[in-house]
């Protein structure tokens, strides 16, 4: 009421004091904004993070007693048990040991391959350069599909072996342009005195080139990581029968349907769980997911700078 | 000096270097690494596709694709009177694009509203914040939303207190909450992710725009919409055209893992129905047909979204 008064005022009256009430006009709106723009943000952090510190806060709650819900940051009836179970199931620790295994082994051949191809289709003098990034790139849009996919590797007696998890996905056509771009910002002249100086193309990739390209590099191999210890399709399609090569996500995912099928009849769980043991497929599947999650959440932050460079250089060229 | 020559005439005409023997000697580790990964290439990537011959046969694994009979397009004739077939396309499209819409919708706002946070440490946090979901694999933001929309879950509970509901909704067990949920898991996993590239793109935005704007006495709202989005339109377009094309490959996994029976005539999309068809019941001819004919719309989408880019004289793909 007061500020229309005002407004009215300032209207009637000329020159400056108009420009003024202009000025007094953004301000509160400027505030109006920034009041709800904090609150949407507000909103999304907790939206974003309150599902997963609910997880965490069922993983130490009791089985049984966490069927019943309304369990929100904090566990209700504490209990470290579903964390003694987790780490005691033999096949979560095999899942464990392939999924560390596939991460480390598939990141670095990954990387190696995609960097050589990367550099190799970067030489400006290359002769078949154009070719052969153009063999690469219809792989990005041309893929054979699912089923002559699933028999090569059958043919070829990938299916069944760890190495289908490494083997079949070392050389992505968009990373390696990701790495190619990298590259291409360098200055030609690097390579070129290198090469006055009587290096040839693979000293001057090993000393000169990939030194600088370790931003582009961490980029890579983070993407390829994530994907590495994030995949289950790849173990529950080509390795089903071979419990020995199951992955940490494919166990998971195992826990969830377990969780799912039994959703639906929590009050039934819950009575039938009263004489079991104290923990349910709820709690040991949010255990579980806290100790996948761990590594990842721990480390990312600190990667955050290569990411966003490795996606600005891969999307946005300017 | 003849170098010097050859180089000029490289940089005119780039990737004409010309085949000599020379030149071969010269980028003779060049030439080997290119054909290890031309032969990697040849077969992971391109020899599936001759796999593609399957769908035109009455294929017989035990035969092979040599000595299986050809049956022309039966396969595909059988697909197209298949009343799930033609379910499982509309699902596919309707999930995908309503995927994309709501996913770069969100990932614009937020964009654009963390943009306009000025507290530095404040946006640090939210960025990183926003990150996270990216990180997680599918089982486990489908295990998290599982638990949130859960008879106990948060929604249900949150619902039941504003006296929205009298009874928790079973989220899962009615077809018309699935395309909803599965839009909102892309965006809850992604907003912060695919946000980086608009971030990285308001950021370029030359701060004399808004200066001049703010003494015109245009408001926060005002630059938004008459700066801060015409100024990332490329952009936005060029990533929506990269994404057109992947619509169709963007419905597998949450599909898969919250799809139920009780949902499945929404839920089910083509990845799903190969994997249905070619894995579990053998059928690797129809499995192939229904993988052919994702890749041809998918290849169909590129070019034409291409084509449409360079009448409107966008920027272009390729």
């Amino acid at each position: 009421m007061e500020k229309t008064a005002n407004m009215t005022e300032v209207k009637t009256t000329g020159g400056t004091t108009k420009k003024k009430s202009k000025g007094i006009k953004t301000h509160y709106d400027s505030k109006i904004f920034t009041v709800i723009n904090s609150l949407i943000m507000i909103i999304f952090v907790v939206v974003t993070l309150y599902p997963v510190l609910n997880t965490v806060a069922i993983s130490f709650n009791d089985g049984i007693d966490a069927v019943r819900g309304g369990i929100y940051l904090w566990p209700r009836k504490f209990a470290i048990k579903n964390y003694e179970t987790v780490l005691a199931m033999e096949n979560l620790i095999t899942g464990a040991k392939i999924t560390v295994a596939r991460t480390v082994l598939g990141t670095l051949s990954a990387l190696v391959v995609n960097a050589l191809l990367a550099f190799v289709v970067s030489r400006k003098k290359f002769i078949f350069k154009s070719q052969l990034s153009l063999f690469w790139i219809i792989t990005m849009y041309v893929n054979g599909g699912m089923i002559p996919v699933f028999l090569l590797y059958r043919n070829m007696h990938l299916t069944g072996t760890f190495w289908v998890y490494v083997i079949p996905g070392m050389v992505s056509a968009w990373n390696m342009l990701v790495i190619r771009t990298y590259m291409q910002g360098l200055p030609d002249s690097l390579e070129e005195s290198a090469q006055l100086d009587g290096a040839g193309y693979m000293t001057v990739f090993m000393k000169i080139i990939s030194p600088l390209c370790k931003p582009v590099y961490a980029t890579v191999a983070l993407f390829v990581a994530v994907g590495q210890w994030n995949s289950w399709f790849d173990a529950m399609l080509y390795n089903r029968m071979k419990t020995e090569y199951t992955t940490l996500q494919y166990e998971l995912m195992k826990l969830l349907s377990s969780v799912m099928q039994q959703s639906g009849s929590a009050a039934a769980a819950s009575e039938r769980g009263a004489a079991a043991a104290a923990i349910t497929p709820l709690t040991i599947r949010a255990a579980a997911t806290v100790v996948t999650i761990l590594p990842i959440i721990c480390l990312y932050p600190f990667l955050q700078r290569y990411f966003v460079t490795g996606l600005t250089i891969g999307g946005v060229k300017e | 000096m003849a170098q010097e020559k050859k180089k000029t005439k490289s940089e005119k005409n780039i990737g004409k270097t010309k085949i000599t023997l020379k030149e071969v000697k010269r980028q003779k580790s060049l030439l080997i690494i290119s054909f290890f990964v031309t032969v990697y290439g040849l077969i992971f990537y391109y020899w599936p596709l001759t796999g593609w011959i399957m769908a035109f046969q009455n294929f017989k694994p035990a035969k092979g694709i040599l000595g299986s009979k050809f049956i022309g397009l039966d396969k595909f004739k059988f697909l197209f009177e298949d009343a799930v077939f033609l379910r499982v396309i509309r699902n596919t499209f309707c999930m995908g694009a309503l995927n994309l819409i709501t996913t770069t919708i969100t990932a614009i706002a937020f964009a654009v509203l963390l943009n306009e946070i000025r507290s530095v440490i404040a946006k640090k946090t939210v960025q990183t914040i926003s990150y996270m979901p990216h990180f997680l694999s599918w089982i486990i933001v489908t295990g998290i939303l599982h638990d949130a929309l859960s008879s106990t879950g948060i929604i249900n509970d949150l619902l039941m207190r504003i006296g929205a509901i009298t009874a928790p909704i079973n989220f899962f067990a009615h077809p018309k909450y699935f395309w909803p949920i599965v839009a909102f898991a892309n965006c809850w996993k992604e907003t912060g992710w695919n946000a980086i590239i608009y971030l990285a793109a308001i950021t370029s935005i030359n701060p004399d725009l808004y200066e001049a704007a703010s003494i015109d006495g245009a408001g926060r709202l005002q630059k938004i919409f008459h700066i801060t989005l015409p100024s990332i339109k490329p952009t936005i377009m060029i990533l929506l055209m990269m994404n057109i094309g992947n619509v169709l490959n963007a419905g597998f996994e949450v599909q898969y893992l919250l799809g139920n029976g009780l949902v499945q005539k929404v839920s089910q999309t083509i990845d799903i129905y190969v994997l249905n068809w070619g894995i579990s019941q053998n059928d690797f001819a129809l499995g192939t047909a229904a993988g052919i004919f994702k890749s041809v719309v998918s290849i169909a989408l590129i070019v034409i979204c291409n084509q449409i880019a360079k009448h409107t004289g966008e920027e272009r793909l390729f």
